[in-house]
């Protein structure tokens, strides 16, 4: 019997062995390829045209809305620092900064003033002037008028404008001049120069729209009906086409009053597979993922760990405080000892070097420990078991039966964590803490919800028995009233207003909080905001687990790309992005 | 044929009804109305704001003096706005169709185009190596998982190939070999899925009608094969494989939502999903009675199909 193949068997093997590299090539699953990934890496990661003055981004999300006032959600301040700009903006350094402003107003420059309220309460006034060259894209001067607008749509509840505490808390605006307007606040805050969620609507295209029916403007708004309107943007850019769910292509605004950006064209692409938002980088079909809107952490690691050479990968860890609410209520973890035992019992610096790669530094409390008022002079908890055990002995949690901890009573030491389902990320951290509690002896359930009920039922209204893991996203210097102050603990008759979850009620607390609020002399509030923190890491009432980062992942020849690490993008300095 | 028609009109328009209430129903029950989302991304909401955003939205009233109230407009032929969209729900939810029928109708046409004559020439060669063939091929798209055979489609020909774009849709105005070109790897997906069902039903049809006597007189009276699958055969076996037909006519409309997400193709399935998930009532309810009635649309075909396909069947009539 001959052993010689015939020409269409030569011909399978050859298809076969081709497909199979083709396969492993693809799935950059061989190391043996890395000199052909080296090879393709210009194919894969420079634009079509290397002269090509176009920048495709992915995004996991579209935005709902285009309106600047109307809905808040990340999609949206992404697409916005590329086409409008906030009256004050943080900057890299996390701090204050004019964005739509000539200079930043403070008490120092006489450009805030503290007088009474009509109602004879201490207020502030806080005076802003605009550029004298801003202009909305289609040539109308952007002018006071459009301050005064954008603040009567914000002020009438019939358009549903997010961000309604900001609108009260501005009871009256006075316009000064075409470039000058001062806002009179009702409460002296530290925070009083800050206008970072306004913006500015184009008063010679919406004010007809707005006046025709308020309650009917936010569908019929301009930003909704016709987004490619160049009056509508005063950025960089201008909104040129758009695809609902798909993509928003941007082009140069050329009634920009500021730098010139360098690309003449970016174009947006919404993608809701992270799988598949890989294989877009991957084919060249976008340029880079947005880190504010991109893959997860270890989606971001396992691509450096296939693709790294070829991308410029930023990690930027920022203000996502991935932590656990505690509910006080529950009569086991109503025991401080039982709260300070889980966190000595968590290994969470093993799992940040095992699972993040050590890219996810572990939180010690709310404060990220790069924002200019995180304390040193706070208890911290690094894995210690024999602590944790001798916490929940002192705890009366001494009966140890099946590796399970009984109290006197007979009752186990069981505690129940939810989160949401689905996340993948998540779900591994319980899973790791679920063992290594079980090693101190308690024995902690998982139950996870979809991420609507968790969050739209079940923590507002305090329903999970014993822990809950999510991530709150917060601003620099953010006062954590409504998490930690007592008047925020959703109840029914407050109809679950409030997002302090644990419910904490004390005292000295809510002083502090205030304090801060109050204090408007940074170097007068850091006392309280360390008493803030020592509080919140003694009394433990959430569990703080890891500050989350961004994961940029870019091409080599952009340039001028900083993360910032908080909620204002790194698209609002897109002016200053270019190709190498 | 009249009357049948009208019966089966208002059948529908009664299904429609129920419908309507039974969807909006569901989305209201669901935990977390849209207020509760955006008081979970905005920690300085209180509960004055979100009592007036609640008002605003007629949140406040119970589901069914909203539903009333959604259906009183409705009659009236204003559809609501969507509220994730800030839209008419018609201008949301016609592009996203016009771009889900023109994936899935492509699809669909090839899926057809391909599975009859592949599973009418299986049948014709039961238990041959072709046959074999056949079926491997279609138990293979039967089981691929769709998410999965789209990536590895993305992979090959837009990762390593470079040929195809990963995913979108073309740009206004984009040339036509442009538009095709997003077209063809989640056309290509949703084909490959669709065509081993479709050649599934196709063969086991045409084996069941083969076996018939009319089929053996026919080649008794020397009938060619060729005459006798084509002419004699298939129209017959045709009839269960139309019902299969009509219920995928709904689902043209409807989307893919698996292909659509992972090509990022703004389609239906994704509207659907995200106006369910994002508590937008009106889109929601709009786009699932869409897809209801064109089910029951596909059905009604269907059954003037039969009378086509098989003269004995009479339509609003016993048969003969």
């Amino acid at each position: 019997m001959s052993h010689s193949q015939s020409p269409h068997g030569k011909f399978r093997s050859y298809l076969a062995i081709a497909a199979t590299a083709l396969l492993l090539n693809a799935c950059g699953g061989s190391n043996d390829k890395v000199s052909d990934d080296k090879q393709s890496t210009d194919k894969s990661t420079a634009p079509a045209n290397a002269s090509s003055k176009e920048l495709n981004i992915g995004f996991t999300q579209y935005p709902s809305t285009m309106h600047p006032n109307i809905e808040s959600m990340v999609a949206k301040s992404y697409i916005r620092g590329m086409t409008a700009r906030a009256i004050t903006i943080f900057n890299h350094d996390w701090e204050l900064q004019c964005s739509l402003c000539v200079e930043l107003p403070t008490i120092e420059n006489g450009m805030a003033v503290l007088e009474q309220t009509p109602e004879g309460t201490p207020g502030i006034a806080v005076t802003y002037e605009l550029p004298a060259n801003a202009s909305w894209g289609d040539g109308t001067p952007l002018t006071t008028k459009d301050i005064q607008f954008a603040y009567e749509v914000g002020r009438n509840q019939k358009t549903g404008a997010n961000n309604m505490e900001m609108y009260r808390r501005i009871y009256q605006l006075d316009i000064l001049d075409q470039h000058r307007f001062t806002v009179h606040l009702n409460k002296v805050t530290f925070n009083y120069n800050v206008l970072g969620d306004f913006y500015p609507l184009p008063e010679h295209i919406e004010r007809s729209i707005y006046e025709e029916d308020a309650y009917e403007y936010r569908h019929r708004t301009q930003y909704n009906a016709n987004i490619t309107n160049p009056g509508l943007w005063f950025g960089p850019y201008i909104v040129s086409d758009a695809a609902q769910g798909s993509f928003l292509v941007m082009t140069k605004n050329p009634h920009w009053h500021g730098k010139a950006p360098y690309f003449e064209k970016i174009t947006t692409k919404a993608i809701g597979n992270t799988s598949a938002m890989e294989a877009n980088l991957l084919s060249g079909t976008i340029d880079m993922i947005a880190g504010e809107l991109g893959l997860q952490l270890d989606q971001s690691l396992a691509f450096e760990s296939r693709h790294g050479s070829k991308y410029n990968i930023i990690y930027k860890p920022g203000l996502q405080y991935e932590h656990i609410d505690v509910n006080l209520e529950n009569p086991i973890l109503a025991n401080k000892q039982v709260r300070q035992a889980m966190l000595y019992g968590m290994d969470r610096e093993e799992m940040n070097q095992r699972i993040f790669s050590g890219r996810q530094p572990v939180a010690d409390t709310s404060v990220s420990p790069m924002d200019r008022s995180a304390s040193d002079n706070i208890r911290r908890y690094s894995y210690n078991k024999d602590k944790a055990m001798a916490l929940l002995d002192s705890a009366g949690w001494t009966d140890i039966r099946d590796g399970i901890r009984h109290n006197a009573a007979g009752e186990p030491l069981k505690i129940e964590i939810m989160s949401t389902a689905g996340n993948k990320t998540r779900e591994l951290i319980q899973q790791i803490l679920q063992s290594q509690l079980k090693d101190i002896g308690i024995d902690l359930r998982i139950r996870n919800e979809a991420p609507r009920v968790f969050f739209g039922q079940t923590t507002r209204e305090r329903r999970f028995s014993g822990l809950a893991l999510f991530a709150w996203v917060g601003a620099p210097e953010n006062v954590p009233r409504s998490t930690l102050h007592s008047t925020e603990i959703p109840t029914a008759e407050n109809n679950y207003s409030g997002q302090n979850y644990s419910s904490i009620s004390n005292p000295q607390l809510d002083s502090a909080i205030e304090a801060v609020e109050q204090n408007l002399v940074f170097a007068d509030r850091l006392p309280h905001w360390e008493t803030i923190q020592q509080i919140y890491a003694e009394e433990l009432p959430v569990l703080p687990l890891f500050w989350r980062p961004n994961s940029f992942i870019l091409p080599h020849w952009l340039k001028g790309l900083e993360p910032t690490g908080h909620l204002d993008s790194s698209t609002n300095w897109i002016e200053y992005w270019s190709r190498d | 044929m009249r009357w049948f028609l009208l019966t089966r009109i208002i059948q529908s328009l009664l299904v429609l009804a129920v419908m309507s209430f039974v969807i909006y129903a569901l989305i209201g029950l669901m935990p977390g109305d849209p207020i509760d989302l955006m008081i979970s991304s905005n920690p300085n909401m209180t509960a004055a704001d979100a009592a007036a955003l609640r008002q605003l939205f007629g949140l406040d009233l119970p589901i069914y003096q909203r539903y009333l109230n959604w259906l009183g407009t409705a009659l009236g032929g204003d559809l609501g706005y969507s509220r994730l969209f800030g839209q008419p729900v018609l201008d949301v939810l016609f592009p996203a169709m016009k771009n889900t029928v023109i994936l899935m109708g492509t699809a669909f046409i090839l899926s057809v185009c391909i599975a009859i004559p592949v599973g009418t020439f299986a049948a014709s060669k039961p238990r041959s190596a072709v046959d074999y063939g056949v079926n491997l091929f279609a138990f293979a798209g039967i089981s691929i998982p769709s998410f999965w055979l789209a990536l590895m489609l993305i992979i090959i020909f837009s990762v390593f190939l470079g040929w195809f774009p990963a995913g979108g849709i073309a740009v206004d105005g984009a040339p036509f070999l442009e538009q095709i070109k997003y077209m063809v790897l989640p056309v290509a997906t949703i084909t490959i899925v669709s065509i081993g069902g479709h050649s599934r039903y196709v063969r086991s049809s045409m084996i069941e009608v083969l076996r018939q006597d009319y089929i053996r007189t026919a080649r008794a009276k020397g009938a060619d094969n060729k005459r006798v699958i084509w002419k004699h055969a298939l129209r017959n076996a045709m009839i269960p494989v139309v019902t299969i037909l009509a219920l995928d006519f709904g689902f043209l409309f409807s989307g893919a939502l698996i292909t659509e997400t992972i090509y990022s193709w703004p389609g239906m399935g994704k509207l659907i999903f995200d106006s369910v998930m994002g508590n937008d009532f009106n889109l929601a309810l709009v786009a699932l009675l869409f897809a209801t009635a064109l089910t029951l649309t596909g059905n009604l075909l269907a059954d003037i199909c039969y009378a086509w396909l098989d003269p004995r069947i009479v339509i609003g009539g016993d048969s003969k």
